[in-house]
């Protein structure tokens, strides 16, 4: 925060307000009159975006619940209720499950923001990092989410994720028991995920709120990757969060809500999968149990590690490469060595960034698809059948990429490439050239 | 705008996975049809003053043909009377009243019960009512079907890739087997159907297999256009209130967007940026 | 010369023109978020599939004279009692000033307010039908079908000993009103409809007597 508060209380209630409770102070300092950098570009609005998408889905969620049974009997009648009987249900229902799909659009757009403007770098390591727990929470969050209806792919895909619990050594079994509450997913699941699936969204509540916290002990990065000036230059680096951002933001909101509504009234079921429409039936696997596309590049790494490596069974390898795909971005402000925030001055570590974003996509497709799928035709084997280049082969090697980017290439780059010279400050950045 | 043309690129191509993905081992993937209510703007309405004649012929053909395997069960004789529903009367607001719909549901028996006596018995229907399933349970179902189970049908147009268009070249796709298919006794082959052999005999299979309350000629294709219509109606009932709300937010989202962007100019019209 | 707060202030003076669009957007979002709220209020009010037994029909013609039969109506008991002469006789011998509820509790559309005269609580004289819960705390009353009808030989209420009569009205006992009539009319001869709609409402017949 720089400079001390200027909140000053205009009336009686508000002054009387203040001494006891400074919830207006509080409140000003961080959303009125709060100095943010005047160079935030349109990459900085995905913030308050993924704010109001979790009101969205915190107040839908917490309707459907009014009208949701969690009982293996019920439970797809009752979702199907809803959309039939309650008023509005329709639309409600469609909200809360295309709202969690946006939710993870907007997330890895700042994700992706924060990895190209180096949003992780000191002094906002613990920003960071509070991220990827919000991160974390939202997929576990998730994940319990689609079960709750109760469809063929609810039931499969919960059955496959947990399964995977069962690759830890020694403990696996008794904690997938554990978390099942029984032989295999079923009734004492679906009801426990039920109860965690309304909790979890009010701790992701709470922990925005230490990520605001902590974003607002340095202030917002930039694009450019300068600290704001210190004294009364720094005036000329910022301006207050209102109502230049609140007008920026709220702008950027609308038009997000606009695609928003689109696929919520014209295409509510493209983004989810037929099979979730047949009740769940545990004597029947789906010919493809897909998660849903926000989790499928990590699906596409679980499935790349198909050979053992030493003690570890290849069960477990994709389990741990699973998991460490997301535990590294923990540690990224310590894997990155550069000095320089903003990959704007990083030109060829900026090319890297470029692949890294396609290798996500890439893996994204690969999960989509069956490891034996070809990626390309090649010819013909003795039997006539195609052979080409495997899903499997191409997921393996973008994993490779993925990891690489985080262990090899930050590190090294930081250290050999000659950063491009930055402007001398916010202010010169702003008045001065390039916007790119 | 480098990033975002590579990571719209991205997505397009992810696009493609949704599609691909689809084609499901031997089958043929279904041709790509107009229904009435395709798009952003399409109703189930096709009567001079808003009725929905397909929907009833559609409505015919599942009690005619598909009732006596298939049930139905989240259907309610009511929702044939509420809005946008094959016998929506705007006399009648709450379906209940609704004199076709009271008549339809009093044509059914339903199980009630048990009496004063212990005993299960028989009542005509109300509007309350869902549609009687044909079998009581699974097991009965199968057993009277060689071992095969026939879906219920109320969300099967949403349960399936390629929705509507896949129900109706089902419909219209049995023929002759191509050499070497393996087919056992009680199947048929069918070119939409995932492995080709379905266990269900082409339900509709003639002309005129249903006579049209209101005179429109029953060819197997019309009838399988009714019925398909019907049950996309049945997955979704709420879709023409869907679409009419849509376009109401989106052009209120566009106009309060416009009006945003013009308060964002004017707040950051004196200030570098 | 920009100082880091550009934004104009509309302190002391009217909207001027730039201020329009700061009015007309915040107006926008004021409507916007009015529209977006109706839904979710309705969405809980009763769903399509309870608003379908809000209503039910009833065939009367399996009850006899001097029987009745108790049916399920919005969640709570509503009794249907096809009286005999002599009932409607005792029911109709009864002075005003003898109720302890002097209102004839019909639900009807144009009986507000009615006198507890037995003409104004019934359709037909022959059926009386009233909702089965106890005006005092909501226990169900028992009936002389059951040889438990009480003082007047109608109803009786064993929570807290309230005695209705033949008309189902309150006589003694802590219950503050009599049980009160609901909204019905005869479709047919036989067929009784329990919730009416606003048109039906309006041809019921109810008149007060």
């Amino acid at each position: 925060m720089s400079g001390p508060s200027t909140y000053e209380p205009k009336s009686g209630f508000t002054r009387w307000l203040d001494d006891r409770l400074p919830i207006i102070r509080l409140g000003w300092d961080s959303f009125v009159d709060f100095p943010t950098p005047r160079n935030l570009n349109y990459w900085w609005t995905f913030g308050g975006i993924l704010a109001v998408f979790l009101m969205i889905q915190i107040i839908s969620g917490i309707i459907l619940a009014m009208h949701y049974v969690p009982h293996e009997s019920m439970a797809f009648d009752s979702v199907e209720r809803i959309r039939r009987d309650v008023n509005f249900g329709w639309m409600i229902q469609s909200m809360h499950a295309n709202g969690a799909a946006f939710f993870f659009v907007a997330v890895y757009l700042h994700m992706f923001r924060g990895l190209y403007y180096g949003s992780y770098k000191a002094p906002r390591e613990i920003l960071w990092i509070l991220g990827v727990v919000i991160y974390l929470l939202m997929m576990a969050t998730a994940f319990m989410g689609y079960v709750l209806p109760w469809g063929q792919m609810s039931y499969w895909g919960a059955m496959v994720i947990t399964n995977l619990i069962g690759a830890l050594p020694f403990v696996g079994d008794a904690i997938r028991e554990w978390l099942w509450g029984g032989f295999s997913v079923g009734q004492a699941t679906l009801n426990r995920f039920f109860s965690l699936h309304y909790l979890l969204p009010f701790v992701i509540a709470g922990v925005v709120g230490l990520h605001i916290w902590a974003l607002h002990v340095p202030g917002n990065g930039n694009p450019v990757g300068l600290d704001v000036r210190k004294g009364d230059s720094g005036k000329k680096d910022t301006l207050p969060f209102h109502p230049y951002y609140t007008v920026k933001d709220g702008f950027a909101i609308i038009v997000y809500l606009m695609v928003f509504a689109t696929f919520v009234f014209f295409m509510p079921n493209v983004l989810g999968h037929a099979d979730n429409f047949i009740e769940a039936n545990p004597l029947s696997t789906p010919a493809h149990i897909v998660p849903e596309w926000y989790f499928l590049p990590f699906y596409a790494i679980l499935r790349a590690v198909t050979f053992d490596i030493g003690p570890i069974d290849a069960k477990l390898g994709g389990v741990l490469a699973m998991f460490g795909a997301i535990a590294i971005l923990f540690v990224l402000p310590w894997l990155d060595t550069s000095r320089v925030r903003s990959m704007r001055y990083r030109p060829l570590t900026r090319w890297f960034f470029i692949f890294f974003v396609l290798a996500c996509l890439g893996l994204g497709w690969c999960g989509a698809k069956n490891p034996d799928d070809l990626v390309f035709v090649m010819g013909h084997d003795a039997e006539g059948h195609e052979v080409g280049f495997k899903f499997l082969w191409f997921g393996q090697l973008l994993t490779l990429y993925y990891f690489a980017y985080f262990l090899v290439i930050l590190p090294i780059m930081g250290i050999i490439e000659k950063p491009k010279e930055r402007p001398a400050s916010i202010e010169a950045a702003v008045l001065g050239t390039d916007k790119s | 705008m480098k990033m975002v043309h590579i990571i719209a690129a991205g997505l397009a191509a992810l696009g493609l996975t949704a599609t691909a993905s689809a084609l499901e081992g031997d089958a043929h993937t279904p041709e790509k049809r107009e229904w009435i209510f395709s798009g952003p703007f399409g109703t189930y309405a096709d009567g001079d003053h808003g009725e929905r004649y397909q929907l009833q012929r559609g409505l015919q053909v599942y009690q005619e043909v598909c009732a006596s395997c298939h049930s139905l069960d989240l259907i309610s004789f009511r929702n044939l009377g509420q809005a946008a529903g094959p016998f929506w009367d705007e006399r009648f607001e709450n379906p209940n009243d609704n004199t076709v719909v009271m008549q339809i549901a009093a044509n059914y028996q339903i199980w009630d019960g048990p009496n004063d006596d212990g005993d299960m018995f028989q009542r005509p229907g109300i509007p309350a009512d869902y549609f009687p399933a044909p079998f009581e349970n699974e097991q009965m179902a199968r057993a009277a079907n060689a071992g095969a189970l026939p879906p219920d049908l109320s969300l099967i147009v949403k349960a399936r890739s390629h929705g509507a268009d896949y129900i109706y070249a089902l419909l219209t796709g049995y023929g002759e087997a191509p050499e070497g298919t393996d087919l056992s006794p009680g199947q048929y082959y069918n070119e939409y159907f995932t492995g080709g052999a379905i266990a269900m005999a082409a339900p509709i299979s003639f002309d005129g297999q249903v006579e049209y309350a209101d005179g429109t000629e029953a060819t197997v294709e019309q009838m399988a256009e009714d019925v398909t219509v019907f049950l996309a109606w049945a997955s979704d009932p709420h879709m023409e209130a869907r679409k009419s709300m849509g376009l109401m937010v989106l052009l209120y989202l566009f106009v309060f967007a416009i009006l945003v962007y013009l308060a964002y100019r004017q707040v950051w019209a004196n200030v570098e940026h | 010369m920009t100082e880091h707060n550009g934004a104009p202030d509309g302190h002391g003076q009217e909207p001027s023109r730039r201020d329009f669009i700061y009015i007309a957007a915040g107006g926008a979002a004021a409507v916007g978020g009015g529209l977006v709220a109706w839904p979710f209020v309705d969405q809980m009010n009763p769903a399509a599939d309870t608003l379908a037994l809000g209503s039910i029909r009833v065939d009367v013609s399996q009850v006899s004279a001097g029987s009745e039969i108790t049916v399920m109506w919005r969640g709570a008991p509503v009794f249907i009692r096809h009286r005999t002469e002599e009932e409607i006789a005792e029911a109709r011998d009864v002075d005003l000033s003898a109720l302890p509820d002097e209102d004839a509790r019909n639900e009807n559309a144009g009986m507000e307010g009615a006198p507890a005269y037995d003409a104004n609580r019934v359709l037909r004289p022959e059926f009386l039908i009233v909702k089965g819960n106890c005006t005092h705390l909501g226990c169900v009353p028992t009936s002389q079908e059951t040889s438990q009808g009480g003082e007047y030989e109608a109803w009786y209420c064993p929570c807290h000993g309230s005695h209705y009569d033949k008309s189902a009205r309150i006589r003694r006992g802590p219950a503050p009103e009599n049980l009160p009539v609901p909204d019905y009319f005869f479709e047919s001869e036989t067929v009784v409809k329990l919730g009416l709609s606003g048109e039906e409402a309006a041809n019921s017949g109810w008149a007060v007597a």
